[in-house]
């Protein structure tokens, strides 16, 4: 739909509380750099969920106001404070569980995510360059991979697409896309249609979707 | 072997040669040791390798880009996809005038390992299918396949702890460990900035991070605070 006006979708913010909803009471998560990092301020503490920053914690509970400490903080740099609870290790240590199945979950921001659930987020053609950090493995390595992003890039071309022409973090990595548009599910059968946002229509969401997408489940608007 | 207590950082990384592979660790802003990368920047070596997770984020590595001492970059983020102010690396990289050869974090720190630990590689799944896979050898193993990385050491690593005893024992705090242990154990020279120095037995020996047989060189300096404002 080139030059029609973008639908209503969700702020980054609410993407993210809609990613939080996502995740397991009780589960440890990853959250990858950018928007995925507001995800920690949308959980209850009741959930009892632990994040894990790869750099070597586990229990973050979010960004810190308090003074900067350069030896406490996330994989994005940022100062965090800690649950009760918490623990330090190296990045070995780190890695193996990532890699180990131990992550229950990981949220990570995307460019391209194909219709058979290959993900592109860190290479970026156009500029040239990217940087790889932990993506690859935990894209590998999350038992249950999230991905949140816009729907559509910035000229309004689609994000999700049949194959993706950016160079790969991971082939068949992703189980969910959660955008300012829809949540799509990442079935063996391709993408499938779970929600969609308020007021933004199904019609709306395949059009600025460059993959086959199926309409034809239970669908739902997001609550929010 | 006993590590040797040096009274400057200039003085203890005085032998770097020409050429050397330096592991450096810490992650942004934790477990960085500035005061090293700043003493190296000061001895002007050149054609220099660098290890590290990163160059350009808020660290003083990105200052060895300064006067080009280095050759070559192996680390898991260097470019930024974003815009935003472009680090030293990232225009001599631009320019031609820098190697980098960008490792996935998990594999990285794996590929360290076997090198400390006198493995001959790692076998992981990670980078399989990307471009990461590129002029590496896939094993099929039961069925599943695997991409073969090779080890990884350096001539000298320089890292940071928390606090050393006079025989080298480390002790970390918070997220400072990332990097450093590891690297202490893949380098012929390990060269450790710490906070404060100790007698041995003041760092209880269940709180000795890096135990002291993987440091020869300790040296006491002021912490040079950074950080990475995005």
């Amino acid at each position: 739909m080139p030059g029609a006006s973008p639908p209503a979708g969700l702020s980054r913010e609410l993407i993210a509380l809609r990613a939080a909803r996502e995740l397991e009471p009780g589960s440890v998560v990853n959250l990858g750099i950018g928007l995925p990092t507001l995800v920690a301020g949308f959980v209850e503490p009741t959930d009892q969920i632990l994040f894990q920053a790869e750099n070597g914690i586990l229990g973050y509970a979010g960004i810190s106001e308090s003074d900067f400490d350069p030896d406490l903080i996330n994989a994005g740099g940022q100062p965090v404070d800690l649950v009760a609870g918490a623990s330090f290790f190296d990045t070995a240590d780190s890695f193996a569980m990532i890699r180990g199945g131990h992550i229950e979950a990981a949220v990570l921001g995307g460019l391209q995510v194909s219709a058979q659930g290959d993900l592109a987020n860190w290479y970026v053609p156009a500029r040239g360059g990217g940087s790889v950090g932990g993506a690859m493995d935990l894209a590998v390595g999350a038992r249950k991979l999230i991905v949140a992003m816009a729907h559509v890039t910035r000229e309004g071309a689609p994000r999700i697409v049949e194959v993706s022409d950016y160079p790969l973090t991971a082939e068949r990595c992703v189980d969910v896309i959660i955008t300012d548009l829809a949540v799509i599910d990442v079935t063996k059968f391709g993408l499938a249609l779970r929600e969609t946002a308020p007021g933004v229509s199904v019609a709306e969401i395949v059009g600025r979707t460059g993959a086959k997408l199926d309409t034809s489940g239970p669908l739902s608007e997001m609550s929010l | 072997m006993i590590a040797e207590v040096f009274d400057s950082p200039d003085d203890a990384v005085s032998e770097i040669a020409e050429g050397a592979t330096i592991l450096v660790g810490g992650f942004v802003s934790a477990g960085t040791p500035s005061n090293l990368i700043l003493a190296l920047k000061r001895s002007g070596q050149t054609d220099l390798t660098a290890v590290a997770n990163n160059i350009g984020l808020g660290d003083l590595l990105d200052e060895l880009c300064e006067d080009r001492q280095l050759a070559r970059v192996i680390a898991t983020f260097a470019i930024r996809a974003s815009g935003g102010r472009k680090s030293r690396f990232e225009s001599l990289y631009h320019a031609g005038e820098v190697e980098l050869e960008l490792v996935p974090q998990g594999t990285l720190i794996e590929r360290l390992r076997a090198g400390g630990a006198g493995l001959g590689g790692v076998l992981t799944r990670t980078g399989l299918g990307t471009m990461m896979q590129d002029g590496k050898q896939v094993l099929e193993l039961d069925g599943e396949r695997w991409l073969l990385e090779r080890p990884l050491r350096g001539d000298v690593a320089l890292i940071k702890a928390w606090r050393a005893d006079r025989l080298g024992n480390l002790q970390y705090r918070l997220a400072g460990r990332n990097f450093n242990p590891v690297m202490a154990s893949a380098a012929d020279l390990v060269i450790a900035e710490v906070e404060e120095i100790v007698e041995p037995g003041e760092i209880p020996a269940d709180q000795v991070g890096t135990p002291a047989l993987y440091v020869d060189r300790i040296v006491q300096c002021e912490p040079i605070p950074v950080r990475w404002e995005g």
